[in-house]
């Protein structure tokens, strides 16, 4: 046993932490809440340079071959630092779907421009039943003069608004089961009949609406195997859940050190406010749910790196980290009293972010009936 | 990071777990129960040390096994799951084992510790006294010196298993001008000297388990004392390198939740298994999660250690998460079970034979003891996270 990070792992982190420290200020997050594409060019880049793309990415595509565990590390750095744009949506949901199910040809095609900055995905997923189960996949996939055409609508969609490419998870076939008969296709995001519409959120978060209307799309576009998507999805997920989860433990921690910071420094009644016991209790509560956010998603990330199975692991990663994350944000702005309710407050971004966060990829009762079963109830 | 156990540990929990699988079975909880010794078998005890894992932690140059911190945590991990009893040598193992060793003198080492790894003494915790409970340091036990011996008068309570104890280290003032904390010694007390008297606390379980000590002019030999005069508040803080980990708690709790999810899928409630009800099912998998974050967070404090790190914090959260945590499975069990949950062993309607209403009965003294989840709180906050001490009148 090893609770620990390798050297290798504390440098990223530091390394992440730097960076971002003085490439993405608040500002920035604040400014980009309101940006339409939601990042900047120039920071993109400047990470792709640094490796973050292709960071898991093997190196035969030109990406640096780390670990997912690896990766759970620069995505609690992001978390902490709020950074805006497209990331986990090219590297987690539109990587490791590529990785999972691309063939050789389409790894060889994509995985090198991931890794060097140059490519934009997402994974349209969610339709407006906003249900994370297979047979909430309705947008249909025909064949049609050796081609396919796509129409429906896919909602909740992160990024679409900038991607190159969506990742559309569309039914090909009424099967036996609702896992059969869904497919993955690799559709131009800019191409004729597709509508993106972005969605109001209150995190500033891109989400959108992307309606599809006889999109056609080549049948060399298939992601992996027709009528067997499903599989890959739930792979995927697996991993982009626990990987949300370390952008949440980031969120949280930054949440908790803004707000102890806070209880040292606020005076009244002639003392810090941080040496009131029900303050004090309310940070105690606070890093204990940060602690046990931390270990449970590390649990699971460690599974998943080593390729052992982790379906129990990754439902309760998130059923937790979902409700401490939240209790996390609203004790801090308990502590932070009426400044934190302040629009240029930095607080609201962490509860914001919980909000969003908890629902997306199941919340926490969608995942504990996930652990019921696996307990054999 | 690696969050697996290495084939030779994997094995010594797999002899661990045949041994107590064997002795700690259902007939022994009952004849336990039956002698009112629920947490309490001087028999297992001696088994445990005859199979030399009661000591295994303490060095080998005095009587122990000298196991890895993983070793114990595993140990420990599965005496809580098989919930053995304990109250026979958690004393004598885990505190004044620990302290005699450290500041013991070499007669005293002589004399007490290979009792305790042999299972044969029992000791008892003198600390807590009516006045002096999260605020030790004002116990007002005196001990005044009166030739070769130390005279002792005060009072004693919440002590666990005085009634069966042979001996008893307890803190006593030596200097009541002193700073609180400076002004206390250490006292190792054979419980058959004239002038003790042990009173029956009875709990809420109806379970005698504690007590409190009356000392009338209890005369002590002076070489009975542990450490240097009025250094005794120091002595009871030493935190040597036995296992710290809490995990004893998640473990019982994950036993106790098996058992509730066998019931869930056996028992028919209005027609339909109690497994199918969502609500139930929501509770138990709650459970579930919250159990393996206990484990988590209690595999850090062994790991801690084992890396040779000392926990700041991490111990407390352990045992506040832990002991909250059976506060709520105790409740969602009694839920869970209904009507029957309240039913007591011995009817033949108890479910799980009444296992469950111990359980949630029992739990609420867990935040209380050993550090109360305000007391945990409080160091977390100050130790964890250094936030300013509430001032002290």
């Amino acid at each position: 046993m090893d609770l620990g990070f390798s050297e290798e792992q504390e440098m990223l982190r530091t390394t992440a932490r730097d960076f971002l420290d003085n490439e993405c200020p608040k500002s920035l997050v604040k400014e980009m809440a309101e940006d339409e594409k939601g990042y900047t060019t120039e920071l993109w880049k400047e990470m792709a340079e640094l490796g973050w793309m292709g960071l898991t990415i093997p190196e035969e595509y030109d990406g640096m071959g780390m670990t997912f565990l690896d990766l759970v590390i620069l995505l609690e750095e992001m978390g902490r630092a709020c950074l805006p744009g497209p990331f986990f949506s090219t590297v987690v949901l539109g990587g490791y779907t590529i990785l999972e199910a691309g063939s050789e040809e389409q790894k060889k095609e994509l995985l090198p421009k991931i890794s060097a900055g140059d490519l934009i995905l997402t994974l349209a997923l969610t339709e407006p039943s906003g249900s994370y189960e297979p047979d909430a996949i309705t947008v249909k996939a025909t064949p049609k003069n050796g081609e396919y055409v796509i129409s429906g609508t896919k909602l909740f969609v992160p990024d679409a608004n900038v991607a190159d490419y969506l990742i559309c998870v569309a039914r090909t076939k009424e099967g036996a089961s609702p896992e059969d008969g869904i497919t993955l296709f690799l559709v131009d995001a800019k191409g004729p009949g597709i509508t993106t519409t972005l969605l109001k959120t209150i995190a500033g978060d891109k989400q959108c609406e992307v309606v599809f209307e006889d999109v056609k799309v080549p049948k060399g576009n298939i992601l992996g195997e027709l009528d067997k998507g499903w599989g890959v999805v739930e792979k995927v997920l697996a991993k982009a859940t626990v990987a949300l989860c370390a952008q949440m433990v980031g969120g949280a921690q930054a949440a908790l050190e803004m707000s102890v910071n806070y209880a040292k420094e606020r005076v009244q009644f002639g003392r810090p406010i941080g040496s009131f016991q029900a303050i004090q209790h309310y940070c105690a509560n606070m890093l204990t749910d940060v602690d046990g956010s931390k270990f449970i998603t590390y649990e699971a990330a460690w599974k998943i790196s080593e390729g052992l199975p982790a379906t129990m692991e990754v439902s309760m990663a998130k059923a937790w980290v979902s409700e401490a994350y939240r209790r996390v944000t609203l004790l801090g702005h308990q502590i932070h009293g009426g400044i934190g309710f302040c629009m240029d407050h930095d607080m609201p971004l962490y509860f914001k972010r919980s909000k969003a966060a908890e629902p997306t990829f199941g919340d926490a009762d969608f995942h504990r009936e996930m652990v019921a079963k696996q307990l054999g109830l | 990071m690696d969050f697996s156990f290495t084939e030779e540990e994997e094995r010594f929990r797999a002899e661990v777990r045949a041994f107590l699988d064997q002795e700690v079975t259902e007939e022994f909880h009952q004849e336990l129960e039956e002698r009112g010794e629920t947490e309490f078998s001087r028999e297992f005890t001696k088994k445990l040390a005859q199979k030399g894992w009661l000591a295994m932690a303490w060095p080998k140059e005095y009587g122990g096994g000298g196991a890895t911190m993983m070793e114990q945590l595993i140990f420990s991990e599965e005496i809580g799951y098989h919930h053995a009893p304990t109250g026979g040598h958690r004393q004598g193992i885990n505190l004044i084992g620990p302290c005699l060793i450290v500041h013991g003198t070499e007669e005293q080492k002589r004399e007490y510790l290979p009792a305790i790894t042999a299972g044969e003494v029992v000791w008892c915790q003198g600390f807590s006294e009516p006045n002096a409970g999260s605020d030790l340091a004002s116990l007002q036990c005196r001990a005044v010196e009166d030739g070769d011996y130390y005279v002792i008068d005060g009072q004693k309570t919440w002590t666990t298993n005085a009634h069966r104890a042979d001996w008893c280290h307890l803190l006593a003032r030596t200097d009541p001008d002193a700073p609180r904390h400076r002004g206390i010694s250490y006292f190792l007390i054979d419980m058959k000297s004239p002038g003790i008297s042990v009173r029956p606390l009875i709990n809420m379980l109806a379970s005698h388990d504690f007590n409190e000590v009356f000392l009338d002019g209890v005369r002590v030999p002076k070489e009975n004392i542990l450490g240097e005069k009025n250094r005794g508040w120091y002595v009871s803080q030493t935190t040597l390198s036995f296992e710290r980990s809490g995990i004893a708690i998640p473990a019982g709790a994950k036993r106790n939740l098996e058992l509730l999810v066998e019931y869930a899928k056996e028992t028919k409630r209005n027609g339909a298994p109690l497994a199918q009800d969502p609500i139930v099912r929501h509770k138990l998998a709650e459970m579930a999660v919250d159990i393996e974050v206990n484990r988590m967070i209690a595999y850090r404090v062994a790991w801690m250690q084992h890396q040779g790190l000392i926990p700041v914090y991490e111990a407390s959260m352990s045992k506040l998460f832990g002991t909250e945590l059976i506060k709520r499975l105790g409740d969602i069990g009694m839920q869970i079970l209904g009507l029957f949950g309240p039913l007591e062993r011995g009817s033949r309607w108890a479910p799980l034979r009444g296992r469950i209403a111990r359980a949630c009965q029992f739990s609420l003294g867990g935040t209380i003891a050993m550090g109360s989840s305000e007391i945990m709180k409080n160091i977390i906050a100050t130790r964890g996270l250094e936030l300013p001490r509430e001032p002290r009148p």
